[in-house]
């Protein structure tokens, strides 16, 4: 299913998202070999269709948790490339100073952090807590196949679902949870999971952005008109490693699953001079982003700060 | 005197009437049953919007808490025994505790969980446990324990009002127990002397020169006390307590206070005692004091028995302290 009037301007917007997400995150992969980037991180390339599809049709206020792999989501989210690149940086400017890196970041009602599982109660507390505030907006938790394994997961859906909670629980199927398949992961149906506690689904196995912002945007609106939880299942391809090193998969198959580029299916609807703007628009903001955050300090560990909320320790002594 | 459940009841009560962010969750909590321990009762019948019974998910009860936590409300969770703690430590450890900190201090966690601990009535090895030692010294975790001596209710109220994550630690003997009061009893010997702050510790001083230090806290200072009595009328021997109200982060000074006129220290836990509460009090008190002399009574290193003799010889008993103090003077 399609938008019925697909408009040009929200087709280049998109596809822009998509494609700063794409070029952020290659330039994150690029930077680790200069040594300006330390530890891990988990890219979001071949998947982009779903944040910039989601997020073109919820509000702003919207609270939303995510996971390891949060960097499209927080850039399409509407989240400052340059806050990001310099929290991956470790650099003060950070997000959230240099603290939490590429798996934990907080900006304004976006939150996320590295263990999954654990952060569907945590999504569908804060659901609960808007509905008791009345405030209208409604959270997105953002799992992968993986996290279908977590036990948390399945009391937050009977807890979300039972209490007619405001929230969409958004699973994105990457066909592979770190290295294993689902075929070695994933007993039963996926949506049958939602379909037992009598979750709604909305469910799409494409990268279009077009039709996944359509059932993202049913989704979304069921959520919000108070009939509790729903869930949109988004079966996608990951091109890059889990991380960095950690891809079995055979060249065959990754050559194979780049016919399903998003950036590839969405482009074809504009034009080579769109596709060029959107190009030296978007690299214009990464490279700024990255120079920038490049020049920015590092923190430093306040003890005294510390120790503000946390008491006493030996040093004390 | 009101009980200890009295005043913990009072608490949410008090919490709930002052404060509609404070939201109440657990299992079984909704009158007439009003909780398997009867803290939360009254609650729902007067709270009725606020007050949610939940199925048996403690990691998404707490996890659930967390998250209302992040977004505003002040959610006091339950969790039935604190056995059941395992259940909740990626909560505790890898959500509510780390949330403030990882983010820069931009958020706040205000989220109370309360835990009935402790043995001795018989419920066997996954019923009995005194489990906090697990969770103390997690960095951005307040871990306390009510008592009977300070006000139970003031205790909670502080935890509902703190905006960092509690673990309320409730040992079940203390339940029925009626409030202390300085001067009256079996603490007519005793000066009693409190810490300013949210969680006082007490520091309960003899009419003559003690001769050790016994620090303790929850229900461990009804032993406590009973071993003191015993001490002086079978032994001579004055002992000074110290009890602790917070567990975790540590403030020592009132125990190093005691300790610079003792130099003797026992320190008293239900948990077991390796690598527990009293370990660690131990450590940070030869740190900091050349020449102490140490002895720790703790449950034994074993899970609790059913049966009531082996239950009885698995934690710790008066005699136990009794002895270990005897030892620790002689």
């Amino acid at each position: 299913m399609r938008y019925n009037v697909p408009v040009m301007d929200d087709n280049f917007a998109l596809y822009k998202t998509m494609l700063l997400i794409r070029r952020f995150e290659e330039r994150l992969l690029s930077e680790f070999s200069t040594g300006k980037l330390v530890g891990t991180t988990h890219a979001y390339i071949g998947q982009e269709a779903d944040a910039a599809g989601i997020f073109s049709v919820t509000e702003p206020e919207d609270v939303v948790f995510s996971n390891h792999r949060c960097h499209g989501h927080f850039l399409a989210y509407g989240g400052e490339p340059y806050r990001l690149a310099a929290e991956l940086m470790g650099r003060v400017t950070g997000l959230v100073g240099g603290r939490g890196g590429s798996q934990h970041i907080h900006w304004r009602n976006f939150y996320s952090n590295g263990i999954l599982g654990g952060i569907t109660p945590v999504a569908t507390g804060m659901a609960l807590a808007e509905k008791v505030r009345a405030t209208g907006k409604i959270a997105l938790v953002f799992i992968g196949d993986g996290t279908l394994g977590e036990g948390a997961l399945y009391e937050s859906l009977n807890i979300a679902a039972l209490w007619k909670l405001p929230i969409l629980f958004v699973l994105e199927d990457n066909r592979y949870a770190q290295t294993t398949p689902v075929e070695k992961g994933v007993a039963g149906s996926m949506s049958g999971r939602f379909a037992a506690f009598g979750i709604p689904v909305w469910e799409r196995d494409t990268t279009d952005v077009l039709d996944i912002r359509f059932a993202a945007d049913e989704s979304v609106r069921s959520v919000r008109s108070g009939a509790g939880p729903a869930s949109l299942i988004l079966h996608t391809y990951r091109f890059s490693a889990h991380s960095k090193g950690d891809d079995p998969r055979s060249p065959e198959e990754l050559a194979r699953i780049r016919q399903f580029d998003p950036l590839t299916v969405h482009g074809a609807r504009l034009t080579a001079d769109e596709c060029t703007k959107a190009e030296s628009e978007v690299d214009a903001v990464i490279n700024d982003a990255f120079v920038r955050a490049d020049a920015d300090p590092f923190p430093l560990l306040s003890v005294e700060r510390q120790m503000s909320h946390v008491g006493r320790s030996t040093l004390d002594v | 005197m009101p009980t200890v459940l009295d005043r913990l009841n009072h608490a949410l009560h008090h919490a709930m009437e002052t404060d509609e962010r404070v939201t109440m969750l657990g299992e079984d909590i909704l009158d007439p049953y009003g909780g398997a321990f009867k803290v939360t009762r009254g609650l729902s019948t007067k709270f009725p919007e606020r007050v949610l019974t939940t199925p048996i998910s403690e990691a998404a009860i707490v996890g659930v808490a967390n998250g209302m936590a992040l977004r505003g409300l002040r959610p006091v969770a339950e969790i039935m025994f604190g056995d059941f703690v395992t259940l909740i430590a990626d909560q505790l450890v890898n959500h509510a505790s780390k949330f403030r900190w990882m983010y820069n201090d931009q958020v706040r966690v205000p989220v109370v969980v309360r835990a009935p601990m402790g043995g001795r009535r018989g419920y066997g090895p996954t019923h009995s446990q005194s489990l906090e030692k697990l969770f103390l010294g997690v960095p951005g975790l307040k871990v306390v324990a009510p008592n009977a001596l300070g006000d139970p209710a003031e205790l909670l109220i502080a935890a509902i009002a703190d905006d960092d994550p509690v673990l309320f630690v409730e040992h079940k003997l203390l339940y029925t127990r009626p409030l202390l009061e300085p001067g009256k009893g079996d603490l007519i010997d005793f000066q009693v002397e409190q810490t300013g702050g949210a969680y006082p510790a007490f520091t309960l001083r003899p009419v003559d020169s003690a001769r050790l230090t016994i620090a303790c806290y929850g229900y461990n200072f009804e032993l406590a006390r009973a071993a003191a009595l015993d001490l002086l009328m079978e032994h001579e021997i004055f002992v000074e307590i110290v009890l602790f109200s917070q567990l975790s982060p540590f403030d020592l000074e009132p125990l190093f206070s005691s300790l610079a006129r003792t130099r003797k220290l026992l320190t008293v836990e239900e948990g077991t005692l390796s690598l527990g509460w009293g370990a660690e009090v131990t450590a940070r008190a030869a740190e900091r004091m050349d020449g102490l002399r140490v002895r720790r009574v703790a449950a034994l290193d074993l899970p609790i028995a059913n049966a009531k003799s082996l239950e009885d010889a698995i934690l710790p008993s008066v005699q136990d302290i009794v002895n270990a103090a005897l030892s620790l003077v002689s």
